[in-house]
C-alpha cells in the first residue's frame, strides 16, 4: 500500500511518501516525479517519514531522475528516513548521489 | 522450524511476501534491521522471477520455504522455468544506470549486500534460489 502526497510550499515541492514502494506500484512514484517535472520547479524535498519499505523498483526511479534533476537544476532531499529503510540507501551508496537528512529543518538548510 | 508460501506470479502478491516473511522472522532473534535486509534480499530475487522469467503471468506461482536451524536462516525460492542464476549476474556500476537510466540491477546488489551466502540450482526445469543469513552474526 503507497500512498503519495505532493504539496506545494513556497518554491519547494513537498513529496510525501506513505506505506511501502514495491514492484507493483513504484510506476506511482515516476508519475508523481514526472508531474513535478511539468511543473516550475526548483527544490524538491521527499518526506520520508512514513516510508515503511522501498525495494529496488522504487530507488531505480529515484536514480533514473538525478540526471535529469542535475540537468534541469533541481535539487532533491530526503528527510525522516526509518533506519531500515536509511540502511537500503547507505549499504548501495546512494546516500552519497542524494542528500538524506533527519528532519526537514536540517533538509531545508541545506536548499540554496 | 519451517514454513512455505505459494505466491502466484503477479507483483501485488509482494505484500503477501513480506507479510509472510515478516511473521517468520519475528520467531527469530534477528533485529529490525537484519529482518528487513532479509525481507528485502528475497522480495528482490522473488520479484525479479515474477517480472523476468515468468512475464507476470498468474497462472504460474513460486514457493518459497524459510527455515531456521540453529542459527542459520535458510530462505528456499523454488520456481520452473527460465531459469534465473543470480551468481552469474554482473553488477552494473552505479553511475553507468544514472547515465542510462537503467532502472534495474540494484536488487540484485542489495541481495548480495545483505546476505550472507547465495546458492542457485537448477536441473533444467525446477531452479531453486537458496539465500542464507546467521542470526546473531554481529
Amino acid at each position: 500500500m503507497l500512498k503519495i502526497d505532493i504539496q506545494i510550499e513556497q518554491q519547494m515541492h513537498l513529496l510525501i511518501l506513505k506505506g511501502e514502494i514495491d514492484a507493483s506500484n513504484s510506476v506511482d512514484l515516476d508519475s508523481a516525479i514526472q508531474s513535478i517535472f511539468a511543473q516550475d520547479c526548483s527544490v524538491i524535498l521527499v518526506d520520508g517519514r512514513e516510508l515503511d519499505y522501498i525495494s529496488s523498483a522504487g530507488l531505480g526511479v529515484f536514480m533514473s531522475y538525478l540526471d535529469d534533476f542535475q540537468e534541469k537544476g533541481i535539487q532533491i532531499f530526503i528527510f525522516g528516513l526509518a533506519p531500515k529503510v536509511l540502511q537500503v540507501f547507505e549499504i548501495l551508496g546512494l546516500d552519497k548521489l542524494i542528500s538524506i537528512r533527519p528532519n526537514k529543518e536540517d533538509a531545508m538548510a541545506l536548499v540554496g | 522450524m519451517s514454513q512455505s508460501l505459494k505466491l502466484y506470479c503477479d507483483t501485488g502478491q509482494l505484500t503477501l511476501l513480506r507479510q509472510f516473511l515478516e511473521d517468520f522472522l519475528m520467531t527469530t532473534s534477528m533485529d529490525e534491521l537484519e529482518r528487513h535486509q532479509v525481507l528485502l534480499s528475497v522480495e528482490e530475487v522473488t520479484a525479479n522471477l515474477i517480472i523476468h522469467s515468468h512475464a507476470c503471468n498468474s497462472s504460474e506461482f513460486i514457493q518459497v520455504n524459510a527455515n531456521l536451524e540453529d542459527d542459520l536462516l535458510k530462505i528456499e525460492i523454488h520456481d520452473q522455468g527460465a531459469g534465473f542464476n543470480i551468481l552469474d549476474y554482473e553488477e552494473p556500476e552505479i553511475d553507468q544506470l544514472i547515465t542510462t537510466k537503467r532502472k534495474g540491477g540494484l536488487g540484485i546488489m542489495l541481495v548480495r549486500k545483505f546476505m550472507d551466502k547465495i546458492e542457485f540450482e537448477t536441473n533444467g526445469r525446477k531452479n531453486t534460489c537458496r539465500l542464507f543469513k546467521l542470526v546473531n552474526s554481529k
